[in-house]
């Protein structure tokens, strides 16, 4: 998942102080109040099944659930998978092609509507037929799913999905066996709406959901306000808790400055966007008990594009690898405290992720120096010396100061580099198309789900890659 | 005959229009200030290169982990926050030694001195470039216009008018999102998507309108006078009447107009490069420099106000410098400075 503004292997949140962990006996004395949350701006349509970013995918935590769930809670406890609107987490049968979901019975929408199989069959069409971001990548092992993405329109998921209304189970037939099936399930993007839902992008217009909250008015120009869900009761813990606040209100609008300010004068509880970085050390030390720190798994990179020169010569990739300076790249991100230099694709703590570091003046589990000899006689050896780069960064002050930094370390290696800050926007579509001639360029990954496949096949897998797309997240063409 | 020849030579000799000028110019203490403070600016950014030299350093080049000598003890350029939860990275603040670290480190632990005079360089040569562009377009399609009249006239004036109708900083933003990215490839002409050309080119075609209507107004009247119909009635060239008689009357305008437009140019730059689609990163223009200290406000403040600082005394010294001028060259002149 691309994230838009949050960024690196940790998350600054800077927020009032608050009870985390969720002992029932801190419950009734935190319940109640207003939560006040502030964000840049929106981030676009309200879909859970089509929104692909990280901004709408927290609060979807507290509006919808699917069949299964990633535990609520901190740290790698929260990779592991629980069963939610599903009684549990089936077995599966049919040399692992075939499981069957029990539905929990007496859980409502917001709306008031009974949550029923055909809700769930509805829902999994309707991934199809909304044309989720994650349709063809995600949930084209179901069966049926490759008449649904050539159709979407008229997607049944025939021999696909079935329901049977009276078992009150729905089972889901795949093609193929697939380890990852319970974590893509898990995301919002398969979250269970009501069957009546439209069959298209639902915009500002909030579709029910069957979580502790429910939006009661979006306005993308100012903010959202969601509200507790009169029909919501706690089945599980682990899957969707009850919350503390009785109203979330989410305003849009504010500058990142602002955004501080507005928690350190007690205006507002907690902010979506990157604190600036020269806020940093005020927010640290005057204001650290209200500072949170939250492990992310994400990755920062800069892809080089293997189909163009000079990166499609191997050494010229492996010099900019030994040259790289990665403590300085963690200290523009604001320090070691909030991120930390990898070698590899996997970023710390992530399941797959071994220490390894071969690009280093010191080869070995980490990384110690840049090896900037090396990186210069590897670019004098590919003969690419001296050819013109262009790196393209986004135009935030995290994004660009890599930029700058790269644009300077290539040209200390014998390149003749410049950098092209462009708006946040559109920066990470234009990277992808190919059109475009990206070179290198500054970027991050922020994981879907727990598993090494969501880094690995998606950003370098064959089928990621599509020639003139502005959706060919294989960015490096590899 | 040696009496009248006496008589004669006593009369006081009459200076020319030029030496009056210069003589009204040099009593305005003001427009001599603004001026000296002008040429001082010019001649310290000029001296960016032996600044860089002198203080060893480049400021085009990022030293995340330099190391600074202040009072014997070495200073790493960019200090790591160790107190409370150690968050943030803050480049060193004013050292006040010339030549180390004057005015601080910016966020790639860049001299902000060196870059100031060297972003200075950019910015004048660019406000200065365009200058010459909007003039030499401006007086060319003034001179077309007013001289030659009917469907020429029509058609350049309809052309300035639809130009003029867009807000200048709109149609500067909108041409600089197009061409930074792409470039400017106009068949003969080829500017790089990198290049200081592209600022200079948008910043002078914007601007055009500014110029060429008050010069058309002038060459409408010069058209109409005597020595102008009377070299029209003795068959004189086009060219040259435009060349002889009516380019050197309007070379006052021009000359009144140098200043403030260079003034104007520069803030437009500035602001352009302020938004990111003027000068690109490393090269460093003022306006690059405040955009860069926008992130460090609240704690290395002087990489914002520097720059500002220095664009705000070169636009005042040259709107002073303007001002005098134009009541140097041409005291009734009614030429002011309109909307931008």
């Amino acid at each position: 998942m691309k994230k838009w503004m949050l960024a690196g292997a940790a998350a600054l949140t800077i927020a009032l102080p608050a009870i985390s962990p969720a002992h029932a006996e801190y419950k009734a004395e935190h319940r109640g109040g207003t939560m006040r949350l502030v964000a840049r701006s929106a981030a676009g349509t309200l879909d859970p099944q089509i929104n692909y970013t990280l901004q709408y995918w927290q609060i979807y935590q507290g509006l919808y659930d699917g069949l299964v769930a990633f535990k609520k809670a901190n740290g790698t406890d929260g990779f592991t998978k629980v069963p939610d609107l599903a009684e549990a987490i089936p077995e599966p049968t049919n040399d692992g092609k075939t499981y069957v979901f029990k539905i929990r019975k007496g859980i409502k929408f917001a709306n008031g509507q009974d949550l029923t199989v055909k809700d769930v069959v509805a829902s999994l069409q309707r991934i199809f037929k909304v044309s989720s971001p994650t349709a063809g990548g995600f949930f084209s092992v179901i069966v049926g799913a490759d008449k649904c993405l050539a159709d979407a329109k008229s997607c049944t998921l025939e021999g696909g999905v079935t329901g049977d209304e009276a078992a009150g189970t729905v089972t889901i037939n795949l093609t193929q066996p697939d380890a990852e099936f319970m974590d893509k399930l898990a995301l919002p993007h398969a979250a269970i709406l009501p069957a009546n839902a439209p069959a298209e992008d639902a915009g500002s217009n909030p579709i029910p959901g069957t979580g502790a909250y429910f939006v009661q008015s979006y306005d993308p120009n100012k903010g959202m306000t969601m509200a507790r869900n009169p029909n919501f009761k706690v089945w599980s813990e682990d899957a969707q808790p009850d919350g503390y606040p009785d109203v979330i209100q989410y305003d849009f609008g504010l500058t990142d400055e602002a955004e501080v300010n507005a928690v350190m004068n007690g205006e507002a509880d907690w902010m979506f966007d990157q604190p600036p970085t020269d806020r940093l050390g005020e927010i640290g030390t005057k204001y650290k008990d209200q500072v949170y720190l939250n492990t992310l798994t994400a990755w920062w990179y800069a892809p080089m594009n293997t189909r163009l020169a000079p990166f499609d010569n191997i050494k010229a990739r492996q010099a900019v690898n030994y040259a790289i300076d990665r403590k300085a790249l963690v200290n523009l991100f604001g320090g070691p405290v909030l991120a930390s230099p990898v070698c590899q694709v996997l970023p710390p703590g992530f399941p797959g992720h071994e220490d390894y570091c071969p690009y280093s003046k010191d080869p070995g589990t980490k990384w110690s120096a840049p090896d900037m000899d090396k990186a210069k006689q590897l670019v004098e050896e590919s003969g690419t010396k001296g050819q013109k780069v262009t790196v393209i960064a986004e135009d935030t002050a995290v994004s660009k100061s890599i930029g700058v930094y790269l644009q300077s370390m290539l040209k200390e290696i014998g390149y003749d580099a410049e950098v092209k800050p462009i708006s946040p926007n559109i920066e990470f579509t234009y990277i992808q198309n190919t059109n475009n001639k990206v070179q290198i360029s500054v970027t991050q990954w922020y994981q879907d789900y727990p598993a090494a496949s969501d880094f690995l096949y998606i950003l370098f897998g064959c089928e990621s890659f599509k020639e003139g797309s502005d959706s060919s997240i294989n960015i490096s063409g590899f | 005959m040696t009496v009248a020849s006496g008589t004669l030579s006593a009369t006081p000799k009459s200076r020319g229009p030029w030496a009056t000028a210069l003589r009204r110019l040099l009593r305005d203490r003001a427009a001599v200030f603004a001026l000296f403070i002008f040429v001082l600016i010019v001649v310290l950014c000029l001296l960016a290169p032996v600044y860089a030299a002198w203080a060893n350093t480049d400021p085009f080049t990022s030293t995340l982990d330099a190391v600074v000598h202040i009072n014997g003890q070495d200073v790493p350029v960019m200090e790591q926050s160790t107190e409370g939860l150690g968050l943030g990275y803050t480049p060193i603040g004013p050292t006040w030694q010339i030549g180390n670290y004057f005015l601080g480190a910016d966020n790639q632990g860049r001299d902000v001195m060196a870059r100031l005079l060297y972003g200075g360089l950019n910015s004048l040569l660019i406000a200065g470039m365009a200058t010459v562009v909007t003039l030499f377009f401006a007086t060319l399609l003034g001179l077309a216009a007013g001289f030659f009249g009917g469907i020429i006239d029509t058609l350049i004036s309809r052309f300035l008018d639809i130009l003029w109708a867009f807000p200048v900083y709109l149609l500067a933003i909108s041409l600089s999102i197009v061409l930074i990215a792409q470039g400017l490839n106009l068949g003969i002409i080829t500017i790089e998507s990198g290049s200081l050309w592209l600022p200079i080119f948008i910043i002078g075609v914007v601007y055009v309108p500014y110029v060429a209507r008050p010069i058309r107004g002038q060459v409408l009247a010069l058209r109409e006078s005597d020595f102008v119909l009377a070299a029209i009635g003795l068959g004189v060239p086009s060219y040259r009447i435009l060349l002889r008689d009516i380019l050197p009357n309007v070379s006052t305008t021009l000359i009144v107009f140098v200043p403030i437009m260079m003034a104007l140019n520069m803030i437009t730059e500035s602001a352009l490069s302020f938004l990111s689609i003027g000068v690109q990163p490393p090269d460093a223009s003022w306006g690059t420099i405040i955009q860069d200290g926008q992130n460090l406000l609240y704690t290395r403040p002087m990489v914002a106000l520097a720059p500002g600082i220095a664009i705000v005394i070169t636009v005042l010294a040259l709107n002073v410098l303007g001002d005098g001028l134009r009541d140097a060259l041409d005291p009734r002149s009614k030429i002011r400075i309109g909307r931008s």
